[in-house]
């Protein structure tokens, strides 16, 4: 059983409770955008064996998206943090890497201005 | 002959105004016009009859007499006004039943998956019953849980169910 605790209220909920959203931080391209990078946007997912980024809804709850990071092979999970983050956040980072060592962030981490929280 | 878990009684005179609003701009007016306390995340604060409900960031629920409703909801919406929020009377939106007796907990912990040990005395826990979404907090003797009106036949027969003589949790 899944036990994720939502961000925005704090509570523990059980996986019944949560509605699933797939996989987070996708980008969409914007006008103009090509049709590979659309593609990409609509049908190219991960579907790593290993440490995966996901969206899920507090849905029977207070109703929020949020994200999660969790492990797709132990289902483990590292910790779950605000929608608003356009990357994992920097303690999700640090979980992550204490308990898998050899895993390493696949984006390229911006000014932290860029961060929408709030 | 065993006894029922809890006594089961639909509450058919309680007052709901839903309010949506960003508590941090808009919290202090509604706390001014409602005359209650804001209540912290998944918290009640209760002032009197009424009681006000953390439904979720900027979710609450006003909980009251239906005597009172009109006027609570007259002054909410003065305060508010001009502001980016909602106040709006719910209370034909949904069903509430009080749940009383010495093992009301026990029936909770059937239909939900909450941890009601964990659950604060002044708590307020948004989950589901069985197949639908639910509402509930503590009050004197038990829990009251609200729910919507279209699946209020169901939740009556949830709890009935779950209450019946004989179906305690504790070990025998």
């Amino acid at each position: 059983m899944l036990t994720l605790t939502c961000p925005c209220c704090g509570i523990r909920a059980e996986e019944t409770e949560l509605a699933p959203g797939g996989e987070a931080h996708l980008k969409r391209f914007g006008p103009g955008a090509s049709d590979e990078d659309f593609e990409s946007y609509l049908f190219a997912r991960k579907n790593p064996k290993g440490v995966h980024f996901e969206r899920w809804r507090h849905a029977y709850g207070c109703g929020k998206w949020f994200l999660a990071a969790r492990c797709t092979a132990t289902l483990e999970v590292f910790g779950t943090y605000k929608a608003q983050n356009p990357h994992p956040t920097p303690e999700i980072v640090a979980a992550i890497r204490a308990k898998r060592p050899d895993w390493t962030p696949d984006w390229t981490e911006t000014s932290p201005a860029e961060s929408l929280t709030e | 002959m065993a006894e029922a878990l809890a006594h089961i009684r639909e509450i058919t005179d309680l007052g709901m105004i839903q309010i949506r609003a960003d508590l941090t701009e808009a919290g202090a007016a509604i706390t001014k016009a409602a005359a209650i306390p804001l209540p912290g995340p998944t918290s009640t604060t209760t002032n009197g009859s009424r009681r006000l409900c953390w439904m979720s960031p900027d979710e609450l629920l006003l909980v009251l007499p239906q005597a009172e409703l009109a006027a609570a909801l007259a002054e909410l919406t003065t305060a508010l006004a001009g502001q980016h929020v909602l106040v709006l009377d719910v209370s034909d939106m949904r069903a509430a039943f009080a749940i009383e007796g010495g093992r009301a907990d026990q029936v909770l912990a059937k239909l939900s998956p909450t941890d009601l040990a964990a659950m604060p005395a002044d708590g307020m826990r948004r989950s589901r019953a069985a197949q639908v979404a639910c509402g509930f907090w503590r009050q004197e003797g038990g829990f009251v849980l609200i729910g919507f009106r279209s699946v209020a036949d169901y939740l009556r027969g949830l709890l009935d169910n779950a209450a019946r003589a004989g179906t305690g949790l504790d070990p025998r």
